[in-house]
């Protein structure tokens, strides 16, 4: 996916502006967190899971190569072709020249967040190959050229309206108005590309190191036709996907489906391994597994690492009141809200995606709603101080806050700055005690008032109040 | 160098091990830790007092339709009673193991092979079912083809009581012990196909079938 963080700011104001984009997100707002408080409310141990879930993440990827190289073992052991890509551009070429080795014209896709990263259909189209998502959300998107904005339901931003426009244009028939029908006449569409495809591309939740097994969790079933009708699957993950066990495994599907739409299991659970055995009627010939770098390796080791324990849920974002208001496209790239707010500025460079550790309240919310407790907002605050000292953030604002350190670290002096201070605010807010206007951050004050301080700051009413306590004693 | 050779250097030098690949003690502690198959907390309705009780629940909430049966004999009979009772023609196609049952006494011609896009009902075993989610289990093998749960509208599965499991670990001990590696597909379903990707609102019948109809015997 083309890469258009650094536009963060005048995307996002185009989101909020947007009357329809806007009636889409609060729909869903709504289903994605009750759905998800009532499920975890119901579990019972939903805090030993998650720790639990975090410890067997961590345990994976404080020995990262052991596990991928007791993966690759396992998956070869069972006529899998294990390929590791360092890049995006790697990964493409690995999957194009099994297409073109292979005759391939046709693929079917099951969602995969990694192959959006590397830009894998256009790669494969410009090779003639004519590439199909079948995740119904994704082939809206696909019919419409338009990147996912959720990393669970990717056309999460459309309405029915627009979907059925987009289908009389794509299927040539009569204007359907209910979403019952819309999802038939997807299915009959895609039915017909699932037989006769060449080759079946997925993504894999987790790879297992034990058993070399890849898989795929679906509702509609889409990822077990595609790795089971043709006769090449294709598996594109990243390499931070591994896990040790089967019982691992169990594990984080509790949580999984859970956090993402408040389903206790998704419709299907598949554990892929290896090639179809000797008399199987179904699967496929050859299993090729392509593990991506493309930037993961440069959290390893950091103190960003915990990052990589992501399970794709998405409901950091659902839980965001900054995504919740822009939608996922405002941010740019493959990876939106919270989670993506780390992941895009490592991938693709802080220096092009500079607003996104900016773009939170600070809220918390997504720390408390993550499955793995990834701690999210102090993550971006560690991307923020990398701003501050690669110089990435405005000169003005870097002056700013060099110059409240110099302050905040000489106490005497920050209480006369501060006595004035809010003396002056004071006086700004006049007799309704509200500031129309504030030098320097007037974009903030455009579209609100400031209520004006008491003009006593917390010292003085703390003196008063300590004075005032041991007077009645 | 190659790829391969540069990530695993790449991961090595960033977590502070010497070396451009994993050491045969790195690799021995790895496997004894997968070895061990630590089974994590779970959730206090994962062993249920009454199983079937809370196997028939989430049957009930995944829509998953539920029957019992006192043998196996009784089949035809119930999947007959079922296909009348939703409109269903009375024609399917089945796993080998249950060719030898009396079909045609129930009045439904059985075709003994993998489901084709154009079957409507497919009728399979499983390996076992898991009473947590209300899933069955499928293994996919020369006599269990996956495609006759998934390409029918209808699928009927076929469970015996005492392969109603507690939870996915221990479907996956019981994997161990009876078959060793997992076979190239596990299959575990949970209810009929669904997707909610229009609005948010769920649909039944995505890509899948629409109907998961468990006959308990
Ligand atoms: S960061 Fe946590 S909450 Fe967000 S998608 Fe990843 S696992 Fe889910």
């Amino acid at each position: 996916m083309q890469i258009q963080s650094m536009f963060f700011k005048k995307r996002a104001s185009e989101k909020l502006d947007d009357a329809i984009l806007q009636g889409n997100m609060k729909r869903a707002k709504g289903k994605f967190v009750d759905g998800r408080a009532k499920a975890v409310a119901e579990f019972g141990v939903w805090e030993e899971v998650r720790t639990h879930a975090a410890k067997v993440r961590d345990r994976a990827l404080a020995n990262l190569d052991a596990y991928l190289v007791e993966f690759e073992r396992n998956a070869v052991r069972r006529g899998a072709v294990v390929h590791w890509a360092e890049d995006a551009e790697e990964a493409c070429a690995i999957i194009a020249g099994i297409a073109a080795k292979n005759g391939v014209r046709k693929v079917t896709k099951s969602k995969s967040m990694v192959s959006e990263e590397v830009n894998l259909n256009e790669r494969l189209e410009a090779a003639g190959v004519q590439v199909v998502e079948t995740d119904l959300g994704e082939y809206i998107l696909q019919l419409a050229h338009e990147p996912p904005s959720h990393i669970v339901a990717p056309a999460v931003h459309k309405s029915k309206e627009q979907v059925a426009e987009l289908f009389v244009r794509a299927h040539g028939k009569p204007r359907l108005t209910e979403i019952p029908a819309m999802t038939r006449e997807a299915r009959e569409a895609l039915r017909d590309h699932f037989l006769t495809a060449d080759m079946g591309i997925s993504g894999s939740n987790f790879v297992i190191a034990e058993t070399g097994t890849t898989l795929t969790v679906t509702n509609e079933g889409n990822a077990d036709m595609v790795t089971t009708l043709p006769r090449i699957h294709v598996v594109i993950t990243g390499i931070e996907k591994v896990i040790g066990t089967l019982e691992d495994f169990a594990t984080l599907i509790r949580l999984l489906p859970r956090s993402a739409i408040g389903q206790s299991i998704t419709n299907y659970l598949t554990l892929t391994t290896g090639v179809k055995m000797p008399g199987d009627t179904d699967g496929p010939e050859q299993m090729h597994i392509v593990l991506v770098d493309a930037g993961r390796t440069k959290l390893v080791g950091s103190d960003l690492q915990e990052m990589l324990r992501c399970i794709r849920c998405g409901a950091c974002m659902n839980h965001c009141p900054v995504y919740q208001n822009v939608g996922g496209h405002a941010y740019g790239w493959v990876y939106p809200g919270p989670m993506g707010s780390i992941l895009t500025p490592v991938y693709v460079g802080l220096e092009n995606a500079g607003d996104l550790p900016n773009a939170a309240t600070f809220c918390g919310e997504c720390a408390v709603a993550c499955p793995v407790k990834i701690p999210l907002p102090d993550l971006m605050r560690k991307l923020r101080e990398q701003q501050f000292d690669r110089k990435l953030r405005p000169w003005s604002e870097r002056m700013v806050i060099a110059a409240w350190g110099f302050t905040a670290t000489r106490p005497a002096l920050y209480a006369l700055l501060s006595r004035i201070g809010a003396r002056v605010a004071r006086w700004m807010g006049g007799s309704e005690g509200l500031i129309h206007w504030l030098p320097g951050i007037d974009g903030w004050t455009k579209g609100r008032d400031m209520p004006a301080p008491s003009g006593r700051t917390f010292r003085e009413m703390y003196r008063q109040k300590r004075s005032g306590a041991s007077h009645g004693r | 160098m190659g790829a391969r050779e540069n990530i695993l250097a790449r991961i090595r030098k960033a977590q502070g091990r010497a070396g451009a690949a994993p050491t045969e003690a790195e690799m021995a502690a790895v496997r004894e830790a997968i070895a061990r198959h630590e089974v994590g907390p779970q959730p206090p309705f994962a062993h249920a007092p009454d199983r079937l009780a809370q196997f028939a629940k989430e049957c009930d909430r995944t829509g998953t339709t539920l029957a019992t049966v006192a043998s196996e004999r009784d089949v035809p009979a119930e999947v007959a009673r079922y296909l009348a009772a939703n409109g269903l023609e009375r024609s399917l196609a089945g796993w080998g193991a249950f060719a030898g049952l009396d079909w045609a006494g129930a009045g439904i011609a059985f075709h003994n092979r993998p489901a084709a896009a154009d079957d409507r009902t497919g009728l399979t075993g499983c390996f076992c079912a898991i009473a947590e989610t209300g899933t069955v289990l499928l293994l996919s093998s020369p006599a269990a083809p996956k495609v006759t749960a998934l390409l029918p509208e209808t699928h009927v599965c076929v469970v015996r009581k005492e392969r109603l499991l507690d939870t996915m670990e221990d479907s996956f001990a019981l994997l161990r012990r009876e078959v060793g590696d997992p076979p190239r597909a596990v299959f575990y379903v949970s209810g009929p196909s669904r997707t909610a990707d229009i609005e948010q609102t769920i649909v039944i019948g995505a890509h899948g079938p629409y109907r998961v109809h468990v006959i308990l015997i």
